[in-house]
């Protein structure tokens, strides 16, 4: 019987011990090695802070830290004065607006930052629509989009949903009873609301601030389509790609990008660390809701069609563009037309081929990491388990940026055997970065529905026969579908539209992806039409994506709903 | 099905201990059940009765000591290897499979053939009432039909012994006790070695042929069930199985002595002198008024100083002394009855004194 228990921890070590080798690989080491190289004296090969006494005494350099911090910092401001009204009526008071609200959070999601920036400012520039509007009735215009105020207003509109999203679920989870308790000792209006719900939504608002500022400001996409170099992520591009792999500052930026991605991840897992305001009891549920007045209700919905026409904005602008003739010092189009889709499919067949693939595979690799390192965290006793899942999510710390180029310096040198080209060129190692990079997204919704999995459904399994990999087969795999579905999904989606890394390792046109297959297009006034039909088909692959996984999980869960809270009930009384 | 059960084999448990970390659960466990027989583990909770019932089955660390289940040394077998059927707390029924099929997964797994898994399926679910069910997911049974199906998911695979942990614990009182009356006759007529975890002591003397009390990881006493309340082997016992009033005192000559000012003669054998404790259960005190005529015994006198009523009992709380003496006195109507406050006299048959050395 010994032998049994042998051989299955020798399977799950070599299943760890392979994982750990990918992530080594294809994580550790090229972020090590643009570490490195940072701290490295390009003429001699010795280690020296030389090259950040540089960075800092260029003047670009100095301008673009500063710009990249102002930049991520507005757009958190801006973001949180998007999310948190429209956080604060769908919880607090009986409002209609609510599924309007629900979809808000998702339709910035649906399109990569960048690819509505071009849109925005053909609405939101200099001469766009609304400024050509504003100057024609009122004789002013607004620089929306002038300069870093253009970044801002993009990113912010792309990124609030995390703030919603994060703050929403927090004030959900405090149960009225909470608030009721305060009143019943004397605390009301605005003491109330700073004494208790304020602390308690308090960490959901940090998490999603301090990701919507790691997001912004690791983001390279959107500057680099509004023209915007003088920032960080634009400035490694541009070093890497016009000067060259050697040039040290590519790598220093690499460094300071890394850090403050760190630092701010950092600040998220304080403010959610030991706060797990869980608080709702049985049968309680959110805040206590009211019912708003009538002019109350015309303000909130003013606000909120207000907001849903800004976040609209680039997707309405892209549609225009995409079927537009020429549209320049014009509030619309001159003239509608079909010509830039027969445009962009008679060439972007590639671009969306490619897309599908990469992502397709990278979702895959994804979810087979993400279930494999959740079973070997959470149901064994492997060594340095933990490890995995924290080198896996160390991911989100590192920008694609940062990524793209470890992986230039690191595999240069690596020839493939068979197709004898270095592994840096081949269009595997976009897969490969692109599910590195997304592996933190499908390893939590993998861990979230293996958690879901009563251990008792396991074991009554094997009691009755079942070996332990019988039993992940017949039982695990099976009840944990939804989630892994619902991982590949979120992997697909967003991979299909990842730009930062792939920017960089692109190194043929044919192996291109779309993201990159539209910021080639936007680059030219004329390919702006074509660029847009591209960028709307990768609006409807993310948003058909995420539908189906929707209706999917919405499906299993229907199947089986009440069967898993019966479950989930005994194990509270048990042991 | 009545017929085709393999013998019945017992479970021996020798020297075992277990912890989880630093926490020692079960320290040193000796337990001999026999063949057929429906023992059960009584204990609170944190007493390591889940645990060593989990040991039995082959869930958690792997514990020092031995299993053995019949002549068979299972200690570090896998759990898939033992060939003992454990009923869940929480029924653990897959919610992805069909009623039919979560019953047949046992036997699927021991590679039975298509047409006797249903045979035996149906055979199954016909024993535990469910075989119109068979087609439903779980979520669509109640509670009481969950653990019918857990009870037929887990005998249809014949297992060498029935574990059953907590079983009853998330049904409703009813219920509970028509579940503990069908899982008695099934095990009768199985006649399933059958090993029951329970908190619940009235479930426990109902079904048991023999208990074994646990607390803190070591088993107080074992028995059967009118064995351990009529003589508890120590105080932890008397106290959890029933009410007791426990008088902390000495022995000196045939005399208990009460730290507190109680004493009274024990009747028979030498008794060693030394420290001990009384036990008296409240209902074999006679409860009377002062100037009732006594007729012999021993005589407590005190004064009421709490009552409860309880229906078909009064329960009053007499200081004697500095000690608070519970008596039961039963009720009917028409019944005299104390008030709080009342002076009231305690006798006592000296032969219903259980004298605890520990």
């Amino acid at each position: 019987m010994l032998n049994s228990f042998s051989r299955r921890n020798w399977s799950v070590n070599a299943l760890a011990l392979f994982i750990g080798l990918f992530l080594f690989v294809f994580l550790i080491v090229p972020v090590a090695k643009v570490i490195y190289v940072a701290f490295q004296d390009p003429n001699t090969g010795a280690l020296t802070l030389i090259n950040f006494v540089d960075f800092f005494n260029t003047s670009l350099f100095q301008e673009s830290f500063v710009n990249s911090f102002y930049v991520a910092g507005m757009s958190v401001l801006l973001a949180s004065v998007i999310a948190i009204p429209l956080a604060y009526f769908t919880t607090r008071f009986n409002f209609g607006g609510a599924v309007l609200i629900q979809t808000l959070g998702i339709v910035p999601l649906i399109m990569p930052p960048f690819v509505g920036a071009v849109a925005m400012l053909l609405l939101f520039g200099d001469n766009g629509s609304v400024n050509l509007l504003l100057d024609e009735w009122f004789g002013f215009t607004i620089p929306f989009m002038k300069g870093l105020n253009g970044v801002i207003l993009v990113e912010a509109i792309h990124y609030f949903p995390f703030i919603l999203i994060n703050l929403s679920a927090a004030l959900l989870n405090i149960d009225r009873a909470m608030e009721e308790s305060a009143q019943n000792l004397g605390a009301s209006g605005i003491r109330l609301f700073r004494r208790i719900v304020f602390p308690l939504a308090m960490p959901g608002y940090v998490a999603g601030a301090s990701i919507v500022f790691l997001k912004v400001f690791d983001d390279l996409g959107t500057p680099l389509l509004l023209n915007i170099n003088n920032m960080l992520a634009p400035q490694a591009y541009l070093r890497i790609s016009s000067i060259g792999i050697s040039d040290p500052m590519g790598y220093v930026i690499s460094v300071i990008l890394v850090a403050f991605s760190l630092f701010s991840l950092w600040v998220s897992f304080l403010a959610l660390k030991g706060k797990d305001y869980s608080t709702v009891q049985k049968g309680g549920g959110g805040l206590m809701r009211r019912d708003l007045r009538a002019w109350e209700k015309i303000g909130c919905y003013a606000v909120v069609i207000l907001i849903l026409v800004m976040v609209l904005s680039p997707h309405l602008g892209l549609a225009l563009l995409s079927f537009g003739t020429v549209w320049s010092f014009s509030v619309l189009p001159d003239a509608f037309t079909f010509a830039h889709y027969e445009n962009m499919f008679r060439s972007a067949g590639p671009y969306i081929s490619n897309t599908l693939l990469y992502a397709g595979l990278a979702a895959f690799i994804d979810i087979i990491l993400g279930t494999a390192i959740a079973y070997l965290v959470w149901r064994t006793g492997v060594l340095g388990r933990k490890w995995l899942d924290y080198i896996a999510m160390g991911a989100l710390a590192v920008p694609g940026v940062v990524l793209g180029i470890g992986y230039l310096r690191t595999f240069v040198e690596f020839n493939v055997p068979i197709i004898d080209k270095p592994l840096a060129s081949w269009w595997v190692i976009i897969v490969i970065a692109i599910a590195i990079r997304r592996l933190p997204y499908a390893l939590r919704a993998c861990v979230a529905a293996l958690q879901q999995v009563n251990i008792m459904l396991e074991e009554a399994a094997e009691n009755l026969g079942a070996t332990k990999s019988r039993t992940v087969r017949r039982i695990v795999v099976p009840l944990m579908t939804s989630g892994i579905l619902a991982g590949f999904v979120t992997s697909f989606a967003t991979a299909s539209v990842e730009l930062s890394a792939t920017i960089m390792l692109v190194s043929a046109e044919s192996d291109a992806p779309l993201a990159y297959g539209i910021y080639e297009f936007m680059q030219s006034a004329a390919g702006r039409g074509p660029g847009a039909a591209l960028g709307i088909i990768a609006v409807l692959i993310v948003g058909v994506a995420t539908y189906v996984s929707h209706r999917v999980i919405e499906r299993t869960e229907k199947k089986r709903s009440s069967g898993g809270i019966s479950v989930a009930e005994g194990a509270g009384t048990a042991l | 099905m009545t017929e085709i059960r393999p013998e019945a084999v017992g479970v021996s448990i020798e020297n075992l201990s277990l912890s989880f970390g630093d926490t020692e659960v079960l320290k040193g466990v000796n337990l001999q059940i026999e063949a057929g027989e429906f023992f059960t583990f009584l204990g609170p909770s944190g007493s390591g009765k889940s645990t060593l019932l989990r040991a039995i089955a082959g869930f958690g660390p792997t514990p020092g000591g031995r299993i053995l289940i019949g002549a068979d040394d299972v200690t570090r077998q896998s759990p898939w290897t033992r060939n003992v059927g454990m009923v869940f707390q929480s029924y653990a029924l897959w919610p992805h499979m069909s009623v039919r099929k979560n019953v047949a997964f046992g036997l699927e797994e021991r590679r039975v053939g298509t047409k006797e898994i249903r045979a035996r399926v149906d055979e199954a679910l016909d024993l535990v009432g469910l075989l119109d069910l068979a087609e439903r997911r779980p979520s669509q049974l109640s509670g009481g039909q969950q653990q019918r199906v857990a009870l037929a998911r887990t005998i249809v695979v014949e297992p060498r012994v029935l574990l059953l942990d907590e079983p009853l614990s998330n049904l409703d009182a009813n219920l509970r006790i028509q579940m503990r009356r069908d899982i008695l006759d099934l095990q009768r007529k199985l006649k399933l070695t059958t090993i029951f975890v329970t908190h619940d002591q009235e479930e426990a003397n109902t079904t048991s042929d023999r208990i074994a009390v646990l607390d803190k990881g070591i088993i107080q006493q074992v028995g059967a069930p009118i064995h351990l309340y009529d003589e508890p082997a120590n105080r932890f016992v008397a106290d959890f199985l029933g009410t007791a009033n426990l008088l902390d005192g000495r022995i000196e000559k045939d005399v208990f002595m009460a730290d507190e000012g109680v004493s009274f003669p024990l009747p028979g054998n030498e008794r060693n002198e030394g420290p001990a404790t009384a036990m008296i259960r409240p209902q074999d005190l006679i409860i009377r008024s002062m100037d009732a005529n006594e007729k012999g015994g021993t005589v407590l006198f005190g004064e009421v100083r709490h009552r409860e009523f309880l229906g078909n009992l009064i329960r009053y709380a007499v200081g004697v002394g500095d000690n608070v003496i519970l008596v039961d006195d039963s009720h009917s109507a028409g019944r005299r009855t104390f008030a709080v406050g009342d002076d009231v006299a305690l006798s006592l048959n000296s032969k219903q004194v259980r004298v605890l050395t520990e």
